[in-house]
């Protein structure tokens, strides 16, 4: 194998690829990456036998093909440290030999491992393909990414459960994650191709990957799918991943319908009270506990040992009519919410220590739950 | 110096006491502190087997193991079968192989509690001050006690060693001291019917030249980790301040080093709070594969559900304890993401650990345990995730009701059903 290509544009290929790569491995190979270079294109691999992420790297002039694994951590390094504009020449003999990286008047030489033991996670059928515009597919991650579980128990909670259904007789693709105290429930209009497709769970990990990736372009990105796996394909690079095998609790249950207690606060006075009462408090959790009466909002909490702190919310800002109630949540997982809210949040209430509808007012296809905890 | 005999209790101020009692006894205890002195650990010797052989005079001088089967442990070896070099919690075969000629005694756990009971019940005639670690061991603080007994605390605790041995039968060792860890250490230090005193002005220079492992807490791995940063001995343990202690050892290095200089100011406290609760059982041949293992636990998993229902807990995390044919114990641990009193809830949350450690290796015990413990009132109640846990728990209740009306076989889930 013998490539030529630009520092700079190797040099993004390898941050994509080599972020999937673990940093602490005991099976070596999977800390290589796989360089493949055929006529007129070269292609990065990098795994974790989960995901696999391939990037076909533009603009390299090959003068003679060839596969080898090198390992991806020090590549990137060396790549990341070469002056800007420089270009690099890799040159390969085949079989065990080294790696020899030029570029000016630096040169190394990198020990690869066989190409035959790189695990290949790209084989194997998708049935289902569809698209969706970048911006909508990060809308489905950020509305949902904060909710997914690390538990490990419950390792079905780990991902975002992605599936096609029905949201009052409009076929949707929404996004649902949980950890079982929150629940985020986000949707779109189902994208052509969709609608066959099984409900699946994406892995924490492929969803942050993924979330990077489309970070950098507006395009459409293409996901394809099966019952095990998922690709995704943004740009210049394929993400393919396995799904979490397991069952996605029924969710729908546990979203009240008929919570009447209606509020509607403004999004930053409502957040910035929070995050002021919450100061106070020396528990991990950090409960805030909300008083409600006609168009007026307490917000208070206490600590054993600091004191407590409140602040009041009236009718410039509150909007309340129904009867009066207290109910306890977790700072956090309030600021979570109003992180995604634009200007208008609105809560629906049941009782103080039933499960909490929460909406952006301006965003109805979004959805959130909070379970209340006791103050 | 002050002294004290424990046989006819006279005691004085005069120094030098007498060698001998005016009793003739011997046993007479001298210590510049011995009336000062407040917190006690008393602990039964050989409890179970001194048990067994006040039931049956005629093993007194034969050596007397009690144990569960050929494939138990010893629970509690005499003095007899202990000069063979047999120990508390050394499996059977071993011990047989040792002492060849040892009385096996099976466990009669229902009478060793009523002995114990009458143990502690003398105890707390002492002192409300009565802290039991184990069923036959306690701490005592008879701080304030002299007035009311008229006389000090060594003297009533001597007193109190007398009436065990005439009341319940058994002897026991007591450590008087300052605090509650050289009142341990000083426990160990005379046995069996031991009285030891360690008081404040020789605690540090008697501790200095002990090995760290002397320490309640200092086990393998810690003496281990001590071991490599050069410390083997409590004195060089004892020199470090606090800051450096944290420096070298982490948060707990402080106590540590205060520890190893004799001093603890942890509180005699009534009532122990029950940090773990488990079951675990031994099998009769070894097991090595997942379904085999799985039965027991399942086992387990019910029996440790009733014990936490019987006690008010429900469980936060779960351990899983297996010990290999070659005696080398594994723990496995996982935090639950809400409390559960449920068999099947605790039996999902132990099956993954097992299921990595079941790569082919024979064991010979399994157990689970549940820890950290949760009120029992937080179990169960479902979350976002898992609406349908208040149901199960309705559903295991029902079958346990059924079960105390209709006795133990009238229902079961299906995965406990043996071919």
């Amino acid at each position: 194998m013998r490539i030529t290509v630009e520092r700079a544009i190797l040099f993004r290929a390898l941050a994509h690829v080599q972020s999937v790569v673990e940093r602490r491995n005991t099976i070596p190979i999977l800390a290589n990456v796989l360089i493949a270079a055929q006529e007129g294109a070269l292609h990065l691999t990098a795994t974790d036998m989960e995901i696999a992420m391939v990037e076909e790297v533009p603009g390299v002039r090959v003068d003679r093909p060839g596969r080898c694994t090198a390992p991806a951590a020090t590549l990137y390094e060396i790549v990341r440290k070469l002056p800007e504009g420089a270009t690099i020449q890799f040159d390969q003999a085949g079989g065990d030999a080294p790696l020899a990286l030029r570029a000016g008047r630096f040169q190394t030489s990198l020990a690869v491992l066989p190409v035959e033991d790189f695990p290949s996670m790209t084989e194997g059928k998708l049935p289902h393909r569809f698209s969706l515009p970048a911006a909508q597919l990060r809308d489905l991650v950020d509305r949902t990414r904060f909710a997914i579980s690390t538990e490990e128990t419950r390792y079905y909670l780990n991902g975002i459960y992605l599936h096609a259904t029905e949201s009052e007789g409009t076929p949707v693709l929404r996004a649902v994650a949980t950890d079982g105290h929150r629940l985020a429930r986000v949707e779109q209009p189902l994208p052509e191709g969709a609608a066959g497709m099984p409900g699946v769970i994406i892995p924490r990990k492929t969803v942050n990957e993924l979330r990077k990736l489309a970070e950098e372009t507006q395009d459409e990105v293409t996901i394809r799918l099966s019952d095990t796996k998922i690709r995704f394909e943004v740009g210049t690079v394929q993400l393919t991943s396995k799904l979490i095998d397991g069952t996605f609790p029924e969710y729908e249950r546990v979203i009240p319908r008929g919570n009447d207690k209606v509020l509607r606060v403004s999004k930053k006075a409502f957040a910035d009270a929070v995050g002021r009462v919450a100061a106070i408090s020396s528990e991990r959790s950090r409960p805030v506990k909300l008083s409600l009466d006609r168009n007026h909002l307490l917000l208070s909490a206490a600590s054993p040992d600091q004191g407590q702190a409140q602040e009041e919310l009236d009718q410039e800002v509150v909007q309340y009519e129904a009867s009066p109630i207290e109910i306890g949540f977790q700072a956090r997982y309030l600021n979570d919410i109003t992180d995604l809210v634009e200007e208008q949040v609105e809560f629906r209430f049941a009782d103080g220590s039933a499960p909490t509808v929460v909406t952006d007012v301006a965003k109805p296809e979004a959805l959130y739950v909070l379970m209340p905890m006791r103050v | 110096m002050p002294w004290l005999c424990r046989d006819c209790l006279r005691m004085g101020e005069e120094s030098p006491g007498p060698a001998a009692c005016a009793c003739l006894s011997r046993r007479v205890l001298r210590h510049a502190e011995l009336f000062a002195l407040t917190v006690a650990h008393v602990d039964c010797d050989a409890f179970f087997a001194s048990v067994e052989k006040r039931d049956r005079p005629e093993l007194l001088t034969r050596p007397v193991v009690v144990g569960g089967g050929r494939r138990g442990v010893v629970a509690a070896a005499c003095y007899v079968a202990r000069t063979r070099g047999v120990r508390s919690a050394m499996p059977m075969f071993k011990a047989l192989r040792l002492c060849p000629d040892a009385v096996v005694i099976r466990p009669d756990m229902a009478k060793y509690a009523a002995a114990a009971r009458q143990v502690r019940g003398l105890m707390e005639r002492l002192t409300p001050l009565v802290q039991p670690l184990s069923i036959d061991e306690a701490l005592l603080d008879l701080g304030g006690t002299a007035a009311l007994h008229r006389a000090p605390p060594a003297a009533v605790l001597a007193r109190f060693a007398q009436e065990v041995e005439r009341e319940v039968g058994v002897t026991v060792s007591i450590g008087l001291a300052p605090n509650r860890l050289l009142a341990k250490i000083a426990a160990e230090r005379d046995k069996p019917r031991g009285f030891a005193v360690i008081g404040r002005a020789e605690a540090a220079s008697l501790l200095a030249g002990e090995p760290v492992t002397l320490l309640p807490g200092v086990g393998p791995a810690l003496a281990r980790k001590l071991e490599a940063a050069g410390f083997t001995r409590l004195g060089q343990l004892a020199a470090l301040d606090a800051r450096e202690a944290a420096r070298r050892f982490g948060e707990d290095g402080p106590v540590l080093a205060a520890r190893a200089r004799g001093e603890d100011d942890r509180p005699v406290t009534p009532a122990r709070e029950t940090r773990s609760i488990s079951a675990e059982t031994t099998f009769e041949a070894d097991l090595s594969d997942m379904a085999a293992l799985e039965a027991p636990l399942w086992r387990m998993c019910e029996k440790l559900s009733r014990r936490l229902a019987e006690k008010g807990f429900a469980a936060a995390g779960v351990v899983l304890k297996l010990k290999t044919a070659g005696f080398a114990l594994r723990t496995r641990h996982v935090r639950l993401p809400s409390p559960t009193l449920l068999p099947e809830t605790l039996f999902e949350a132990a099956r993954p650990l097992l299921a990595k450690e079941a790569d082919g290796t024979r064991f010979r015990l399994i157990g689970i345990g549940a820890q950290p413990l949760a009120p029992a009132a937080e179990a169960d109640r479902g979350d976002l995730a898992d609406s349908e846990a208040p149901r199960r728990a309705a559903r295991w209740r029902a079958m346990e009701a059924l079960r105390a009306r209709f006795g133990e076989g009238v229902v079961m889930r299906g995965r406990g059903l043996r071919e």
